[in-house]
């Protein structure tokens, strides 16, 4: 169950941030923030490399000592960042893969929609439901 | 099946409303290009929608190159049916993507009658292509020339800043 929920544009600026418990909200902004370096930082690395298959998952990116940062980017150069808590350890890569596979699908819709006009901040309730569903309930 | 058709004939149908749109308020020589301008934008947000969507459990893309394969390929086949039939570039930037037979321009004629018409039909297709691109990072202009119908030549000249 994630912490922290991020879209992040091809820009660098965010379209959509949601987090669980809502007073340090700002915290995870600089931490979602902090973690887009590393980000370019793989897909940088990722081109010299010149592996046959370039994934679209980066996995996890950095650890810190609440929180595990993992990262996701699309083809169009937008980025997922989820962030969740460290003593969340049975948390496994197949389950974060999944998450962001969700995320993805649904991000798609929400391009489809016509009432997006990409660069916006996302408004979709049923992005905002998916991404509900995902994060760790509130106590 | 009749799926095939269903797009081309809301094709038609869109750029004859458009410019009857533009007909019938009067003005003329400045508004035909405010008409391909319209269907170039509509173009460009769907192929946005488009990429997203196919690219969505490919591979990332090496170079620019590659992107325009993929364009050439699956993203032609996916939207009309059919591959590019010829790529050519000169690797500083500029492409020409040659489809022999155009699904959009097949009903038109076989040679060189309604010439003067084809620009109007292609111009969707133009934003289409110019909309896939930017939204895999590559901002770019797309023009579109008809010397033999149905075949026509994209031209992608992408703009590096």
């Amino acid at each position: 169950m994630a912490v922290c929920i991020a879209v992040i544009a091809k820009e660098n600026y965010p379209l959509y941030i949601r987090s669980v418990p809502i007073q340090n909200e700002l915290k995870f902004h600089y931490t979602v923030h902090t973690s887009l370096d590393v980000v370019e930082e793989k897909i940088s690395a990722v081109g010299k490399a010149m592996a046959d298959q370039r994934e679209l998952y980066l996995g996890l990116l950095y650890p810190t000592e609440d929180y595990k940062v993992y990262g996701y980017v699309t083809n169009s150069k937008v980025k997922f960042v989820i962030v969740v808590d460290s003593s969340n350890t049975s948390l496994r890569d197949n389950e974060i893969r999944s998450m962001f596979r969700k995320l993805h699908n649904s991000f798609t819709d929400v391009m489809c929609n016509p009432f997006y006009n990409p660069g916006d901040t996302i408004q979709s309730k049923a992005f905002d439901s998916m991404v509900t569903a995902m994060m760790v309930q509130a106590s | 099946m009749a799926d095939d058709v269903l797009f081309e004939f809301l094709h038609m149908e869109m750029v004859s409303h458009i410019y009857k749109d533009q007909a019938s308020r009067g003005e003329m020589e400045k508004d035909r290009a405010t008409c391909v301008s319209t269907l170039e934008g509509m173009g460009f947000r769907v192929g946005q929608g488009l990429i997203e969507r196919f690219t969505k459990d490919s591979p990332s893309f090496k170079d620019d190159l590659d992107v325009m394969k993929f364009i050439c390929k699956d993203f032609w086949i996916n939207v009309f049916r059919k591959q590019i039939d010829n790529l050519r570039t000169n690797h500083q930037g500029t492409y020409v993507l040659q489809d022999n037979k155009f699904a959009l321009l097949t009903q038109f004629s076989n040679g060189k009658q309604y010439l003067e018409e084809a620009p109007k039909y292609l111009a969707y297709s133009c934003g289409l292509v110019r909309g896939a691109l930017s939204n895999l990072g590559m901002d770019c202009v797309v023009t579109a020339e008809v010397s033999l119908m149905p075949s026509c030549k994209f031209q992608v000249v992408i703009q590096k800043i």
